[in-house]
């Protein structure tokens, strides 16, 4: 097949203009639990203000994917990273060694499947990061609190009661709670572990429709089980498998036209 | 294709795809039957294809609610999803296929009503009609073998009966000019042809949702058969 080579750089400019900033660049990573392989060569461009959604069936390496990014493999011995992650616009690499996992996760946010509000006061809970982040102002504090908890669309249903505790909150509005604790520092990427697993169908609408607000000032990178979730939220969409990526692409051509077999198998519900 | 992990959804599907072909022989009938009853003007015939497209159009309805009920339980995505698209769009198109042979029986009917025919065409239309039975045909076993050459083929012989037509048309209107007393007749023969003409289009319709299902491009109003590439 001979296609002329000027139709082929059309579509590449194509694809080039339609491209947005890279926020981050994944390149090469290999990902160690020991000896166990879990991560194999995974090289993609994480989209600016862009949502990424991750998918694959379970054991294949998405959550272990997210954790590299804040460099929450770290905790335990025995880990091992290889490859790079680089985080634009200052071009650090996240996962080289001189460089301090405590500042790789200011800049990054997590929201885990199960909210885990601290036992504090709601106010507490949002205003945790930025005292940590030795911000004295009480005046600043309050600002900045009540602006993620707008942002997080809760504002509204705690502004009587900020200082009850957050575990009186329903599953929902605490997963809320945690979206606005993660954005109080004003992180330039987000990441989502399956932020709505644990949430009935309403919250989970809010929680969407959250994300969808977010990713205008945001880049997400989200963790996710259900496929429909998937499609809904995301822009692009990684489908991963056995600790490789399978295929990435932009989230309506992957869910209607896969380029590969076994990404088609697998949102088809062929997989097993 | 590999099987999916529910048993159900594969005969859910299977159940709509075999289905589809059925109608698409009962249009092929309707059709048969209709041009059987303008060449022989059998009026009984011509009753029964009239009241047989109730039969398509209940089809057509039952399978578009079952497209219906498997996008809700199955979330159908690529593959499964081109297809259920496909088969909606495929049903409609056989429906209005069989609108034109209802259409093709009630002019053969008129026609025979008014005595033997006096302009001597129904041959050629009889040729078309052969072609576009054809083309549905072909394009029929396309979507059972999801074979996209065969889709091609009939997209590429729409053409063919489109000038079968418009040679009808021309004899048609030199019958008409020599004769004004033929008008009447010559132009049901002429919605007859058009008819005919217009299940072709609709045989290549569905060759192009073959090739959406099986290579995801559409090629519709693109003018030729671009997803040869």
């Amino acid at each position: 097949m001979s296609a002329p080579d000027t139709l082929m750089s059309q579509d590449l400019m194509q694809e080039a203009q339609a491209a947005p900033a890279s926020k981050a660049e994944v390149d090469r990573l290999d990902f160690y639990y020991g000896d166990f392989r879990a991560l194999k060569s995974i090289s993609m461009p994480v989209y600016d203000r862009q949502v990424t959604a991750l998918i694959g069936p379970s054991g294949c390496g998405k959550s272990t994917f997210l954790r590299c990014f804040n460099r929450m493999h770290d905790l335990y011995p025995g880990n091992r990273y290889a490859g790079r992650i680089v985080l634009h616009p200052d071009n650090s690499d996240l996962l080289a060694r001189e460089v301090d996992p405590i500042e790789v996760r200011m800049r990054l946010g997590m929201v885990f499947q199960k909210p885990n509000p601290f036992p504090k006061s709601i106010f507490e809970n949002v205003a945790y990061g930025l005292r940590v982040r030795g911000e004295g102002s009480r005046r600043r504090i309050e600002e900045k609190v009540e602006q993620a908890l707008e942002d997080a669309a809760l504002f509204d249903e705690v502004k009587d009661r900020l200082h009850e505790p957050a575990y009186n909150l329903s599953g929902g509005q605490q997963q809320r709670l945690c979206i606005a604790r993660a954005l109080a520092t004003d992180p330039e990427l987000l990441l989502f572990d399956e932020p709505t697993s644990a949430l009935d169908p309403i919250a989970t609408a809010s929680i969407e429709e959250l994300i969808h607000d977010l990713k205008k000032r945001v880049t997400i990178l989200i963790v996710t089980h259900n496929m429909q979730q998937a499609a809904r939220v995301s822009d692009y969409t990684a489908y991963m498998y056995l600790g490789e990526l399978i295929e990435f692409g932009v989230t309506d051509e992957l869910f209607i036209k896969p380029k590969m077999k076994q990404t088609e198998d697998y949102i088809t519900g062929r997989f097993g | 294709m590999t099987e999916h992990a529910s048993k159900q959804y594969d005969l859910d599907l299977d159940s709509i795809r075999s289905r589809v072909l059925q109608m698409g022989g009962l249009v092929e009938s309707q059709i048969r039957r209709a041009l059987d009853v303008l060449a022989k003007g059998d009026r009984a015939l011509a009753d029964e294809v009239i009241a047989g497209d109730r039969r398509v159009n209940a089809m057509e309805v039952a399978l578009d609610g079952d497209c219906n009920h498997l996008i809700v339980k199955r979330q159908p995505a690529a593959g499964d999803l081109r297809m259920i698209f496909a088969i909606s769009k495929t049903v409609t198109d056989l429906e209005r296929i069989g609108d034109e042979a209802q259409k093709i029986a009630r002019m053969a009917k008129s026609i025979h009503e008014r005595g033997a025919p006096s302009v001597p065409l129904t041959v050629d239309v009889r040729h078309a009609a052969e072609l576009a039975i054809a083309m549905l045909q072909r394009t029929l076993d396309a979507f059972a073998r999801l074979d996209c050459d065969a889709a091609q083929e009939v997209i590429r012989a729409d053409a063919g009966i489109d000038s079968e037509f418009r040679s009808i048309l021309r004899q048609l209107i030199t019958y008409m000019m020599e004769d004004p007393r033929t008008i009447t007749m010559a132009l049901e023969i002429v919605w007859i042809a058009k008819a005919v003409e217009r299940i072709g289009d609709h045989a290549k319709n569905m060759a192009e949702y073959v090739i959406y299902i099986v290579k995801g491009t559409d090629v519709r109003h693109t003018g030729t058969v671009s997803a040869e590439a």
